[in-house]
């Protein structure tokens, strides 16, 4: 890949009071790729994606030491944290609609930074809804409560919102655990296309969908990086025999 | 595999037969059922001693002119126009101070504060200030009037002025502490959804936390209406009048007179009441304090009806 790199970490450990959560971790992701990161449960991957929009903030005994770039840009430095968490898409594995109308929901984050205009927001809600495969659902009802659709429907509500404030980077952190396959097919579809735009970054559980998704794909192990490199050579011939044993379901 | 199932054959074959050891289960667990149900339908009993027989005593006085009226020739004939209005502005008054106060220090402790010493401090203040004694948020109201006319303000008087801030301060630590109930029970996952699309705590506050929880908030502070209304010891020394009508208006620095107190004097300091107008202010007083706590309820089911989530 030849294209520069869009977030940069070096040497980021992250520790919550004693306890490392992340080791040493310098990598690269480039622009416009999927970015595919797995690994078993504890091993730092929804930590990785809290450096990235410093939702690490909130966490009192999180201490993070080392440099997270984005395009050059120091994010443990940055005063407006409020831009650089609008910079990033983010989504978390549990469904959350928010308790106003669908609608609302997804002009929460255009509104909350100044776009008052309603034709403009129209526009976007229609068209993230839309990217999130939950606008047939939801167009004729979009005064519903966000609370009140299933979840895989609020799932699909809270990729929506990731993608309102137009990001440049989206991360999801297990995106599909709530639905169903043919969807979740049809969201892959999307993020092929987002990232001829966007940079992604894909937590998954389901190593299947790295590999039909990521242009390069990281095992984390224990808090620590154990290998990183192009999908297909991470899940056809790994350096590391526990990445070997992690994707082929023989691990543990 | 169980003693019964192999000495009893008809068991053997059915193996869904009742053994005794059930049907004792049964039995207790009716009569455990019956008995809290009797524990709980006894707590109706006293509340409606107090409004039967406090309405049946004050019988003879209980019509429209009873509230209408002040009271006359010593308190012993008249109404209780005066008190009931003075106990009115009296809740205003002590809400319009404690309110805000007590709801904005409730979001602070829960939405901003970090978990330190000094939030710590500041919450065990809050419990102390709610187990203050209700004569002692009096006495130290008369010392605080002492103090403000030494170096603030040689005007003040005990006064409504002062009662109210008296009952404010005594109403507070259970406003703040609703109010901290109230913003706990909105969900996490929908402060940092908004975080996580750059919302700062603030917008969040105003968009999310504060629209789904003033349930819980006029909850809480509707409950202290009750209490400022009824409670007599912090308003005795600090503004509380023997008479004082409010027929030409009323004057935030001048005594008032309040339903408690008057109950109070009524049954101690004045001679030659008719008993039934010690009643009728009983059932008066009583019936506000049931009115807004019915208010507060309605309200809580209202807003609940309208839970989002």
């Amino acid at each position: 890949m030849d294209s520069q790199p869009h977030i940069q970490f070096s040497d980021v450990t992250v520790r919550y009071g004693g306890d490392v959560a992340l080791q040493d971790i310098s990598l690269s992701i480039p622009e416009n790729q999927i970015f595919g990161v797995i690994g078993p449960a504890n091993a730092g991957k929804t930590t990785f994606l809290k450096c990235i929009n410093r939702m690490l903030d909130f966490v009192p005994t999180a201490q993070v030491t080392g440099d997270i770039e984005i395009h050059g840009d120091k994010v443990m430095a940055m005063r407006n944290v409020y831009r650089l968490r609008r910079r990033i898409g983010m989504v978390f594995p549990l469904p959350v609609g928010l308790p106003m109308s669908v609608y609302e929901n997804v002009a929460y984050a255009p509104r909350q930074s100044g776009i008052h205009d309603r034709t403009q927001l129209d526009e976007l809600v229609e068209r993230c809804l839309k990217q999130a495969m939950l606008w047939d659902e939801v167009k004729d009802r979009l005064d519903l409560l966000g609370t009140k659709l299933s979840g895989g429907q609020q799932q699909r509500l809270t990729i929506a919102r990731a993608l309102s404030h137009q990001p440049e980077i989206l991360c999801l952190d297990e995106f599909s655990i709530a639905i169903d396959p043919v969807t979740t097919m049809k969201i892959e579809d999307m993020l092929m296309e987002l990232k001829k735009s966007i940079t992604i970054v894909l937590v998954t559980n389901l190593v299947q969908q790295a590999r039909r998704l990521a242009d390069q794909t990281a095992f984390f192990n224990d808090s620590q990086l154990v290998e990183l490199g192009d999908t297909e050579k991470i899940f056809s011939e790994p350096e590391n025999p526990l990445t070997h044993d992690y994707v082929t379901g023989g691990f543990g | 595999m169980n003693n019964s199932v192999t000495s009893n054959t008809s068991q053997a074959t059915n193996p869904f037969a009742t053994v005794p050891h059930e049907i004792w289960k049964l039995k207790v667990q009716s009569w455990v059922r019956q008995f809290f149900r009797l524990i709980a339908w006894l707590l109706i009993l006293p509340v409606l001693a107090v409004i039967v027989y406090l309405t049946y005593r004050a019988w003879p006085v209980l019509s429209f002119d009873f509230i209408w009226q002040n009271p006359e020739n010593g308190m012993a004939a008249g109404g209780i126009w005066a008190p009931l209005i003075g106990t009115f502005l009296l809740v205003f008054f002590s809400l319009i101070f404690a309110a805000p106060i007590g709801v904005l220090a409730g979001v602070y402790l829960n939405e901003y504060a970090r978990d330190n010493w000094g939030t710590r401090l500041i919450n065990l203040a809050v419990v102390n200030l709610a187990g203050v004694p209700s004569i002692v948020h009096g006495l130290f109201g008369v010392g605080a009037i002492i103090f403000v006319r030494k170096y603030m303000w040689s005007g003040l008087r005990p006064s409504l002025l002062a009662a109210s801030v008296t009952v404010a301060v005594m109403t507070l630590p259970v406003i703040i502490a609703s109010t901290k109930e109230a913003l706990a029970a909105v969900p996490m996952a929908f402060r940092e959804a908004c975080w996580n699309m750059g919302a700062s705590r603030w917008q969040t506050i105003r968009t999310i936390v504060l629209p789904n929880s003033t349930s819980g908030i006029l909850t809480g502070v509707i409950l202290q209406v009750s209490r400022a209304a009824g409670e007599t010891a912090p308003i005795l020394f600090t503004g509380a009048a023997f008479f004082m009508s409010f027929d030409s208006g009323f004057n935030l620095n001048d005594k008032f007179m309040a339903l408690s107190y008057h109950l109070f004097i009524l049954s101690k300091q004045a001679a030659g009441i008719p008993e039934a107008m010690l009643y009728g202010t009983a059932v008066v007083l009583i019936g506000l304090v049931l009115l807004v706590n019915s208010l507060a309820i309605v309200a809580r089911i209202y807003l609940r009806s309208r839970k989002k989530w």
